[in-house]
């Protein structure tokens, strides 16, 4: 049986949003499936919309801006990339980063719009309903989903994220230029370091445990959901709740 | 909501049978009714015409409607019409929202009718959910100065000057050299007609004198530039002195640097077996050769005799030769510089004729690419040079001319052959560049350059004489070489723009901008992450280490609210409440 997948579309109004009503004017013909927000730049798509959207049922999303060099606002469109770089790394984690993607259309090219459309309808479709869409979504899929959603809220992330292409390409404070492959270092291990970090609080959310009962449920090593504790611990985030026989229980702050 | 209720009205549009012929508004408007908020719906023909916006008037008379949605062809053309028709019942106009069934739904999916209706109901659920949290905004006034400052005095910011002079502006007109004029002072006669450049160069020194409205500064530079639209303060620096201006719009008529033959000469000389013209290159001009610029020549005609610096470097060069070879495209229309000069072609095609009419005995020879040579009068302007004996040759892309001791030899592909012609004057057709403190500029005015270190402007079509910033505008050769007729096109271009800002004492800034709000601020962590993304520079850290974002400069991107480490920053209009609501509509959530 085949199936209708959900698309979410975020669509920049002065290149990508001109292309597709474009396609329109041209009578151009592509899959129903797509839903349109149109927001002002792509640089304002924030990767908790992505993971927003993911969480009530999309079973796919896709942003589009001006090619790079074309941005209304200059370089919005090289934020948006930066921002999407973490969206995708993070769903890579779960094995959904095909369910994203991150297009340049014109307000020219109202055919590209068109096949893009089609040709993402037609990924989402071969990919199947989403385990975190349809009638019975995976409670614990969404909870990662979650987790993502709460890390890339973080201030850590955010900061990294918008602070890339300065240090990157140009300097940072400290008049130091950070190659590309020791910012993804960086970003990779925050990365992997919050997602955990937002799912223990999650976790604890729901009631306290101890550290062992976190590392089953995480499928990561004790001594990792330890180190994790302890920053949460730092930031006020998490706490030492009372001592079950020898085992230390904590609980979210 | 801790005010009034919101009340929602939404219109679907039939748009003729654009809509209705593939899915039932009907169906659509009674959908409408169920959805949170909605006290009112109907359907019409058109929307946009007078009858459907007396019924939207009405809707928001007879049902206290407080906010409207219409569902119908798309914001980019008619949300300024339902904007402007919700003000007038007193509904601000950002509290209206644009549903878009037409464009990028009945027209994109018109075999399927069962899927394009459930794809605008979900549209529709998601525009009411927005408009559910819309807030009223209300347009910032600014005040604004109505002056203008033109940098760069050459032919195409003289114009403007002059342009914005006679309108009765206060205009500044800044050039760097100690005279106007820029290169029409290199010029000897100007194509199609052949008049004098000195002719029109003091025609218009004369009318830029006698203009009360405009003081020039020569010598001078713009060091810095502050402020926004309406109220840029320039500071223009002559020689030690510094002059702060506050003008309310900005000209950018700095021009071209003629890209000297050394440059070209040295490229070819690097580029020897290297791919260069998609091709590779196996022979050169000599340095030794006597050879000259287009631009010398133009000297040469005006002085009647070359510049003390060729006649030091070749002192063979004649202004009375017997063969004259003419090489275009040297330097341009290659992998250094890929962009067509635009002037070379008819210059050449003036000297050749000039030199022609000085002695009809002279040999001249153009070999080309391409020759270029646009509209009637300049193409019978080639067709008369053809006619006056001048020989052309076309050489391929892949094999320049090279020069075999008192020969040229050029592969003729119409032929197929090598030839040999003999010269006594080589004269190179070397491009037009841009300035080297280009970049300088575009920073301190915060626009763009284009790969080649030109201006670049806001939109090839639709903003031509613009950037993207507010009130700074372009002519002339800053964007592109143009010949005198188009840079004097330009300037009336540019001022009449320019005009369209200093013609107010006042300047409307949309009321969808970013904001930091008194209640966020305390969540703000100061960590300035917004003002590194900001490409308006509208965010700054004020004297009380505050993040404070300038209303009139930002442009509602909402870059700074998606980065903004703590969310402190809301995107009005586009806020993260409003995006959310449209997502969980989406969900059905």
């Amino acid at each position: 049986m085949s199936y209708e997948p959900k698309i979410l579309g975020f669509l920049c109004n002065w290149c990508s949003y001109a292309g597709a009503d474009l396609a329109g004017v041209s009578r151009m013909q592509y899959p129903p499936n797509i839903r349109v927000i149109r927001v002002m730049c792509s640089g304002r798509v924030d990767p908790r919309f992505i993971f927003e959207a993911l969480q009530v049922g999309a079973d796919g999303v896709i942003v589009m801006g001006c090619h790079p060099g074309d941005c209304h606002y200059l370089e919005g469109n090289y934020e948006a990339e930066k921002k999407f770089e973490m969206v995708q790394k993070f769903l890579k984690l779960i094995n959904f980063d095909n369910r994203v993607r991150l297009e340049w259309v014109s307000a020219s090219e109202g055919a590209r719009y068109a096949e893009i459309v089609k040709d993402f309808t037609n990924q989402i479709k071969e990919l199947g309903v989403s385990p975190a869409g349809g009638d019975n979504p995976d409670k614990t899929v969404l909870g990662k989903l979650k987790a993502m959603q709460k890390a890339a809220g973080g201030d850590r992330l955010r900061a990294l994220v918008g602070r890339e292409r300065k240090i990157t390409e140009e300097t940072n404070v400290y008049g130091e230029k950070v190659s590309i492959e020791k910012f993804n270092d960086i970003f990779d291990s925050a990365i992997i370091e919050e997602y955990y970090r937002q799912r223990i609080l999650l976790s604890l959310e729901k009631d306290p445990k101890s550290v062992k009962d976190l590392a089953i449920e995480l499928e990561i090593d004790p001594s990792e959901v330890l180190q994790h504790i302890l920053v949460l611990k730092t930031r006020i985030q998490a706490d030492f709740q009372k001592i079950v026989g020898n085992t230390p229980i904590f609980m979210k702050t | 909501m801790t005010e009034k209720e919101v009340r929602i009205g939404v219109f679907v549009c039939s748009c003729g049978s654009n809509i209705g012929g593939l899915i039932d508004v009907k169906a659509l408007a009674e959908y409408s009714k169920t959805l949170p908020n909605v006290v009112y719906s109907d359907d019409n023909l058109y929307t946009c015409s007078e009858t459907g916006l007396q019924q939207i008037r009405d809707g928001i008379k007879d049902h206290n409607l407080n906010r409207v949605v219409v569902a119908s062809c798309t914001p980019r053309t008619h949300e300024p019409l339902f904007r402007d028709t919700v003000k007038e019942e007193g509904v601000n106009e950002y509290l209206f929202n644009f549903v878009n069934i037409r464009d990028q739904n009945t027209w994109c999916h018109q075999k399927h009718p069962k899927e394009a209706f459930e794809k605008a109901k979900d549209l529709i659920r998601m525009g009411v959910a927005k408009a559910v949290k819309l807030e009223a905004l209300e347009n910032i006034i600014v005040g604004a100065t109505t002056t203008a400052i033109v940098i760069g005095g050459g032919v195409s910011g003289m114009t403007t000057a002059i342009s914005l002079g006679n309108q009765g502006f206060q205009t500044y007109l800044v050039e760097k050299e100690d005279h106007l004029g820029g290169r029409l002072n290199n010029l000897y006669k100007l194509f199609p007609h052949d008049i004098e450049a000195s002719v029109l160069l003091d025609k218009l020194k004369q009318n830029i004198e006698k203009n009360k409205n405009i003081t020039v500064y020569t010598s001078s530079k713009v060091t810095n530039i502050e402020g926004f639209v309406g109220n840029y303060e320039v500071e223009v620096t002559h020689s030690e002195n510094k002059i702060n201006l506050t003008v309310g719009a900005i000209i950018v008529a700095v021009g071209t640097t003629l890209v000297p033959m050394d440059t070209v000469v040295k490229e070819f000389r690097q580029a020897l077996g290297k791919e260069v013209f998609n091709a590779t290159v196996k022979t050169i001009v000599p340095p030794s050769v006597t050879k000259v610029m287009q631009a010398d020549l133009e000297y040469a005609f005006i002085h009647n005799d070359f510049s003390e610096d060729v006649k030091k470097r070749f002192p063979n060069a004649t202004l009375n030769p017997s063969n004259v070879v003419m090489m275009q495209c040297c330097g341009s229309r290659n992998n250094v510089r890929q962009y067509c000069s635009a002037v070379c072609c008819m210059t050449a095609l003036k000297n050749a004729l000039i030199l022609k009419e000085r002695n009809p005995n002279v040999n001249v020879t153009i070999l080309f690419r391409d020759i270029y040579t646009p509209g009637t009068e300049y193409e019978n302007y080639y067709r008369k040079a053809r006619d006056s004996g001048i020989i052309f040759i076309k050489y391929p892309d892949e094999e320049p001319p090279a020069v075999v001791d008192d020969k040229i030899k050029v592969f003729n592909e119409f032929i197929g052959e090598y030839i040999l012609v003999p010269y006594d004057l080589i004269v190179l057709s070397t491009p037009l560049g841009a300035n080297d403190d280009n970049k300088e500029l575009a920073q301190m005015l915060k626009v763009p350059l284009e790969e080649n270190q030109f201006f670049l402007e806001a939109h090839v079509k639709l903003r031509p004489m613009d950037f993207a910033t507010d009130g700074v505008y372009i002519a002339g050769s800053a964007k592109w070489p143009v010949d005198i007729t188009e840079a004097i096109t330009q300037g009336y271009a540019a001022a009449s723009r320019a005009s369209t800002i200093i013609s107010h004492d006042t300047i409307e800034v949309e009321g969808a901008t970013s904001f930091l709000p008194e209640w966020n601020k305390k969540v703000c962590s100061g960590c300035e992450v917004c003002v590194t993304v900001c490409p308006y520079k509208a965010i700054n850290k004020n004297e009380k280490d505050e993040i404070e974002i300038t209303q009139v400069l930002c442009k509602g991107c909402g870059v700074c609210g998606a980065t903004c480490t703590n969310q402190a920053i809301i995107i009005r209009h586009f806020t993260d409440e409003q995006i959310m609501s449209e997502i969980h509509a989406f969900g059905g959530v």
